[in-house]
């Protein structure tokens, strides 16, 4: 592999790496916050690219389409979260991740039913669509330069949401004492159905920005969530650092993977995880249990 | 109604439950006797699994690793023109299967709580992944095994097992054996030891029990297990797919675990029969199947965390007549870290 390949791969790795992050943050900070495993976090991931798909149909413009998408699942967040995660906070972990096999079940079904089984694209909008010149012979897509800056304005903005914002500082003191930011006169409930609701847009966010680079077809959201998971361990369960290190490390291995190794690729982040397992059990940025 | 201790209820309903099984294959069609099948297969599946989330504690998401690795076992020893000795295959199925547990739970159990769920459904998926990819085993279309294994000692064949009727009987023996060595293991010291394990690791570490080889054990066992549901789910479908390993798999199955009750014997074959019926119905019903599971599931979840066997124990153990029920688990810790 010449300089400029390599070059290109690595920017690639990163931008998946970035994407990776959005999803990975969104588990993450369920878990960390409510303690909730929501393993439908892929179906959400899945159900925001096809919102991206047919809103883009709709109104021509992908901008429109993730505005209105993102509202769509801000709702649907909190539609699920009062009707359903909401009664098992005191609950066995368990009977979370029952439930969101279940909730899984129902909107792969629920988007069968809506958009059919066919795989479908979403075109990158005009003025993303070109490429700038690396060397003589390499380009790259603007589009997914652009993905990458959108992945970090998104990235700083939780930070400054939960370090630095009144609404982030009842959120942290929620999650390190229920009861004690209940007694302080913080409504709790209302901060996690927040929460859950963020997630959920975190997760349909990232589906919508991918829409344009890869396809948008059923079952896509499985292999997302089971890399956030892979990237949650590696980093170390509820740490929004920790999910930022493990989403580049993965997305770079996947990426070189596929390259170098093609026909052991899928396994290449597997190994990542293994190895760090075996050399930090909590994970890169997890505290010991 | 002649009075009885629940014990002699519970009894007789075990001796009821066994006489119909065993009867079934005169009463039922040919379509009914390859269902109930299926379901006691998913049942031994179930109860695998239900040593580990039930009895150990230890909530592993990617069960179906073990389920899909016996299947392919038997498909890539299968010859391609004559049925595979079962003395031969079983065996290699179960030792695959023990091999693979031995790896992954040596691996995930240096985590606990979430991170062991969610390693757990990675390695699974990782084994997804080579299968769905590797030319080898057919990648996503699967592999067929155009016979079923036979019975042959020193030449001489004993059980044909494609016949439907000795292929229902094999499986109830299984169905019978799995049953009778987990609850000779849930009584030994053993699993005396897991469910201490399950309520308190610390505590049973304390107590100078060497946890984590216990814990690996009873991972052993319960992947073995799900093998020998895997064998005989391949030897009677003829065919193994990745679907087999998919985290749907795990997930099913973990759903009739806790649907029909976890950390009880009979729950899981309640559940595997539960479920696979209501899936079955569903199925004639509508295309649309995940839909009504998936809410049926939630509403399991919502409504009766206990599963089955807590609505059926109370039936049982006359609690209707309002004695308290004292067998919660302990809430496990809440919240962040």
């Amino acid at each position: 592999m010449d300089l400029a390949g390599f070059l290109v791969q690595l920017l690639n790795g990163v931008q998946a790496g970035f994407l990776l992050f959005l999803v990975a943050s969104g588990l993450t900070l369920v878990f960390g916050i409510i303690g909730v495993i929501n393993l439908a976090h892929g179906a959400f991931y899945m159900i925001g690219a096809y919102l991206a798909f047919w809103l883009t149909g709709l109104t021509g413009s992908l901008l429109a389409a993730v505005v209105v998408g993102v509202a769509v699942l801000v709702v649907l967040g909190i539609a699920v979260e009062r009707l359903a995660i909401g009664f098992l906070y005191n609950r066995d972990h368990l009977q979370q991740v029952l439930l969101t096999f279940g909730l899984i079940l129902v909107l792969d079904d629920l988007q069968r039913l809506i958009w059919g089984s066919d795989f479908h694209s979403v075109p990158v909008p005009a003025v993303l669509s070109g490429a700038v010149a690396l060397t003589q012979q390499q380009d790259y897509p603007v589009y997914r330069l652009f993905v990458s800056a959108v992945c970090i304005a998104v990235a700083l903005g939780l930070f400054v949401l939960i370090q630095r914002t009144r609404v982030g500082m009842a959120i942290r003191a929620a999650a390190s004492n229920r009861e004690m930011a209940e007694a302080l006169g913080i409504d709790v409930g209302r901060l996690f159905t927040l929460v859950f609701a963020l997630g959920v847009a975190l997760a349909g966010f990232a589906g919508m920005v991918a829409a344009p680079i890869s396809a948008v077809y059923p079952g896509m959201g499985d292999r997302i969530l089971i890399l956030a998971f892979v990237i949650v361990v590696i980093g170390g369960i509820g740490s929004v650092k920790g999910a930022f290190a493990g989403a580049m490390l993965v997305g770079i291995a996947d990426t070189f993977g596929r390259v170098l190794v093609p026909e052991v690729a899928s396994m290449v982040m597997y190994g990542v995880m293994a190895v760090v397992l075996l050399w930090r059990p909590q994970g890169l940025f997890g505290r010991p249990a | 109604m002649i009075a009885l201790g629940s014990r002699a209820r519970a009894v007789l309903a075990a001796c009821a439950a066994l006489s119909v099984l065993t009867a079934f294959p005169w009463i039922g069609g040919e379509f009914y006797v390859d269902l109930v099948v299926r379901l006691m297969i998913l049942a031994i599946f179930a109860m695998s699994l239900d040593l580990l989330i039930g009895y150990t504690g230890l909530v592993s998401f990617g069960h179906a690793a073990f389920f899909g690795i016996a299947g392919y076992t038997l498909a890539s020893l299968t010859p391609a023109a004559a049925p595979a000795n079962l003395v031969v295959v079983l065996p290699a199925a179960l030792v695959a299967s023990a091999l693979a547990a031995t790896v992954i739970g040596y691996l995930s159990l240096r985590t606990a709580g979430v991170g062991f769920i969610m390693i757990t459904l990675a390695f699974a998926q990782m084994l997804y992944y080579v299968a769905n990819e590797s030319r080898a085993f057919g990648g996503s279309d699967g592999v067929l095994i155009l016979f079923r294994p036979e019975l042959t000692l020193q030449g001489r064949p004993l059980l044909d097992l494609e016949d439907p009727t000795v292929f229902y009987y094999l499986v109830l023996a299984c169905l019978a054996g799995v049953l009778l060595l987990l609850r000779s293991l849930v009584r030994a010291p053993f699993g005396r030891v897991i469910r201490a394990i399950r309520i308190d690791d610390r505590r049973t570490r304390a107590l100078g029990f060497a946890t984590g080889r216990y814990k690996l054990a009873s991972f052993v066992i319960a992947g073995t297990l799900a093998g020998l549901a895997g064998f005989l789910e391949a030897a009677h479908g003829g065919y193994v797919s990745p679907g087999a390993l998919s985290w749907h798999q795990s997930g099913l199955v973990m759903a009739v675990v806790i649907l029909g009750g976890m950390g009880t014997l009979y729950g899981p074959i309640l559940g595997a029969f539960a479920f696979g019926l209501l899936q079955d119905q569903v199925q004639d019903w509508t295309e649309h199947t995940g839909l009504v599971v998936g809410l049926f599931v939630i509403a399991m979840v919502l409504l009766a965390p206990r599963g089955l066997a807590g609505l059926l124990s109370g039936v049982l153990s006359g609690a209707l007549s309002g004695a308290p029920k004292t067998r919660e688990r302990p809430a496990a810790p809440r919240g962040p870290r």
